[in-house]
């Protein structure tokens, strides 16, 4: 009985995200600020291919319009449009249509799988690094599956996050916090997890670090919604198993991925109604946003030591899916010395796997053009941005370091050496 | 964990005077967080500042009409802000966009004397400050005026605008070029970003050029640059060697994006934070004060607590007022007392579609300093309040700057009092 009334509630709530189009005025706004749409004329704008295309996306009857599939998914849309209508949505779900439609390309059922890839790459990691670098390869690797020669492609570590976050025990505080890393962290950057738990512990948390997997952000934004459901729910229960009461916090370094946690999970693949994602996406936390609350609690370590460099700040569309401004900018603000310029260019292009795909790499430079000049025009050595694959597409397109923000956070405490 | 944050002072809307009224308070040193469902109505205004347009007749001298009204109209926003703190508030807005973030980029006019401006249909338009890319239309100058369009850019129509000058009177021409040869059509936004590369810009000069006759202005859709608005369109005049201005597009709006950047540079500049996408889901009230709001974000809704609040949500157009199939006005962000409803019995809609309807002048119920009926610590400004028609005042911009001014000047006096008490 309960479960069909949850199924009635999910429906209901897939219902009332489709039927917020009907709050669409038509101001377009959002065509405003879509990064995409602005850059080529392949993706008609979030209006068009969303709001005013749906009507025409009748329960599964064919239809023509396929130009969504250049949108990226960035969600900004979303978050200016002042009627509340949820555009982004509505065109990751026609997404999904049409790849139930028209079939998935290979590349997309891999390059959507970065634990598969990690898993892959990392014990041959010398080896993994270097074919990704080398032009035959890519070439090679551009003709099969199609993805783009001059995409940027993160080197593996070689190690597991995971690996040593098993072997070593957070000292016994009492004060609980369950650390989402996410992959990236994972196989690509580990030593920013490493960081994370280095600054959680100094504010005097006791840091677990569950077993977990990807969070099916890549699979979701290239349409792949059975796949996508299955790994975001392995996710959620792997974390629900650590959530005790109101008060346990997850906390995640990978902005796209608690966003997905918190929201994109529930709202695009239509699983409002499951029991543990709901558990754990009211407690997920992005790492920025954690530290910033502390602080308001005046919980917040701040013996922070001056650091004298000039940095530039992006704050990747996904971060600005939380809805919760930029807390980025507020623990920079605690860290004497440091000199930060905002970008306000909307988006690096990347959008995940997007800039990646042959067809899409060139529309993603462009769309990143206006943040690289912007960084440019700045004169800042390093660029600090929350989300990796956002980092990447940085450096790609900045030749410029690029790191998570509280890599700043870590050398103030001192952490680093 | 229950997120909470705690500011000097939550605005909520970041249209025009939630910007005014967040930059002003920032300015002071005070922490400000602006929270906005979305973006505002920036992007789909003019970017002129209206200040008093029609009273009921076409007005020459807004100063002195603003100041008629006030005589007259107790109920009017501008009765409650005053003739001064309006003339204050617009030079302050003229500051910040001379100190904002496009080099050169001004507004020029004032209370003394509104400009008279074409709209993208050939009518004409009175309003008080306007960017200095639109002051060279001011149709009482004596010299034709040349409308350039292009079939790229819909909703633009040169000849329509240009014959409708004509009936008005005045003497004016149109001519369609192609702005972009390889694109059916381009919205305005689109162009602007063209207009801000110089080559590109070169290149249109010298196609309009030779389409130009001696002695005749030209008159372009709004779209001469978003970065350097002054650079393109001082270029523009220099190389076709007469007066070009701008004429306002349909939505988007680019020198309404303009001026949201300026704004949002200025809150920034002052350590403002800006929140978007956060809709104001519940309000916490305790002993005629609000206490917190909550705004609504992924996973779970954060409360931000605050001594003083300002409300400029928007009135019906943006949802934040609403009438309800019960027939009951509301305040729908935070529930308070609203004024300015037709008296029971009267007719709330009449039929005449352009006419006033009669519950247009419904607001959120406010005392002498804008603060709210029932809750002390709120300031109301723009659109919010009631007893104004600004579609039909053309009033809209000087109500929203003036009124994010005094709602600001009225919490820190409160604040201020609060401190020394």
């Amino acid at each position: 009985m309960s479960a069909d009334v949850d199924i009635l509630q999910n429906l209901l709530r897939a219902e009332e995200l489709r039927g917020s189009l009907d709050h669409c005025v038509k101001c377009t706004i959002c065509e405003t600020q879509c990064p995409v749409s602005n850059v080529t004329p392949l993706f008609p704008g979030p209006k068009y291919a969303g709001p005013q295309a749906e009507r025409y996306r009748v329960f599964d009857e064919p239809t023509d319009e396929s130009s969504v599939d250049y949108c990226s998914g960035c969600g900004i849309c979303t978050q200016v449009c002042p009627q509340g209508v949820k555009i982004a949505e509505i065109n990751a779900q026609a997404r999904n249509k049409i790849k139930r439609r028209h079939g998935v390309p290979l590349r997309d059922r891999i390059i959507t799988r970065p634990t598969w890839l990690g898993r892959l790459g990392t014990p041959v990691a010398p080896l993994a690094n270097l074919s990704l670098r080398l032009r035959p390869f890519r070439i090679l690797a551009e003709k099969v599956l199609k993805v783009h020669r001059d995409a940027p492609a993160p080197a593996f570590a070689g190690r597991r996050f995971s690996r040593w976050a098993h072997k070593r025990t957070s000292p016994k505080t009492g004060r609980k916090i369950v650390y989402f890393h996410g992959c990236g962290t994972e196989y690509y950057e580990p030593w920013e997890g490493e960081k994370v738990v280095a600054i959680l512990e100094h504010n005097g948390f006791e840091v677990v670090v569950p077993k977990q997997d990807c969070c099916g952000l890549p699979l979701q934004s290239s349409g792949l919604f059975d796949d996508a459901r299955k790994v975001v729910l392995r996710l959620a229960r792997a974390l629900a198993q650590h959530v005790h009461d109101d008060d346990t916090i997850i906390v995640g370094n990978a902005t796209s991925c608690t966003v997905m946690l918190k929201r994109e999970a529930r709202e695009i693949l239509a699983l409002e109604h499951d029991p543990d994602l709901k558990l754990v996406s009211e407690r997920v936390y992005d790492i920025c946003e954690l530290l910033v609350e502390l602080h308001d609690r005046g919980e917040l370590k701040t013996d922070f030591k001056p650091i004298e460099e000039h940095i530039a700040y992006h704050a990747p569309c996904q971060q600005q899916g939380h809805w919760v401004g930029k807390p980025a900018l507020d623990l920079f603000a605690l860290i004497p010395g440091l000199q930060v310029d905002e970008m306000t260019a909307r988006c690096c292009g990347i959008a995940g796997t997007y800039g990646l795909k042959l067809e899409k790499y060139a529309i993603s430079m462009d769309v990143g053009r206006s943040l690289f000049d912007q960084i440019d025009a700045s004169g800042a050595a390093e660029v600090a941005c929350d989300s990796e694959t956002c980092r990447w597409q940085i450096t790609h397109g900045t030749k410029r370091k690029s790191v998570h923000p509280i890599d700043y956070l870590h050398r103030a405490y001192g952490l680093d050496g | 964990m229950k997120s909470e944050l705690h500011f000097d002072a939550v605005v909520i809307g970041a249209g025009t005077a939630g910007l005014v009224a967040g930059t002003r308070l920032a300015e002071t040193g005070a922490s400000v967080c602006v929270l906005a469902k979305g973006v505002g109505s920036t992007h789909l205004a003019p970017g002129t500042v209206d200040v008093l347009g029609y009273a009921p007749e076409r007005v020459e001298e807004p100063g002195r009409a603003v100041g008629e009204l006030i005589a007259a109209r107790p109920d009017h926003p501008y009765a409650l802000i005053g003739l001064e703190a309006i003339g204050e508030s617009l030079a302050w807005f003229a500051e910040r966009v001379a100190d904002g973030p496009l080099p050169g980029y001004r507004y020029v006019g004032g209370l003394e004397r509104n400009h008279l401006l074409p709209t993208a249909v050939g009518a004409v338009r009175p309003s008080a400050l306007v960017p200095e890319t639109m002051a060279g239309a001011d149709l009482r100058s004596g010299d034709a005026v040349c409308i350039v369009g292009s079939r790229m850019l819909r909703d633009f129509h040169a000849a329509l605008c240009a014959a409708n000058l004509g009936k008005a009177g005045f003497e004016a021409r149109s001519v369609e070029v192609a702005f972009e040869a390889d694109r059916a059509d381009q919205s305005s936004l689109g162009l602007a970003r063209r207009f801000d590369d110089a080559a590109w810009r070169a290149a249109f000069a010298a196609q309009l050029a030779p389409l130009l006759k001696p002695g005749e202005r030209v008159g372009l859709p709004a779209v001469l640059g978003l970065t350097d608005p002054h650079g393109v369109w001082s270029d523009l005049e220099q190389r076709l060697g007469r007066q070009v201005f701008e004429i306002p597009t349909l939505p988007p709006s680019v020198p309404g994006i303009r001026l949201f950047e300026v704004l949002r540079a200025a809150l920034r500049r002052n350590g403002g934070r800006l929140v978007l996408g956060s809709e104001v889901v519940g309000a916490d009230r305790a002993d005629g004060r609000l206490v917190a709001v909550s705004g609504h974000a992924s996973g779970r809704d954060v409360r931000y607590v605050a001594p003083s609040f300002v409300l400029a949500s928007g009135g019906f157009a943006s949802g934040a007022i609403e009438l309800a199939s019960d027939w009951i006005t509301r305040d729908t962000v935070l529930g308070l007392a609203v004024r300015g409803e037709p008296p029971r019995g009267e007719p709330r809609f009449v039929n005449e579609y352009l006419t006033e309807q009669p519950m247009a002048r419904v607001g959120v119920a406010v005392d002498s300093r804008l603060r709210a009926e029932g809750a002390e610590n709120v300031a109301v400004a723009g659109a919010t309040l009631p007893g104004a028609v600004p579609w039909r005042e053309l009033s809209g911009e000087g109500i929203a700057i003036s009124s994010g001014f005094r709602a600001a000047s009225t919490l820190l006096s409160t604040a201020a009092a609060g401190a020394a008490a």
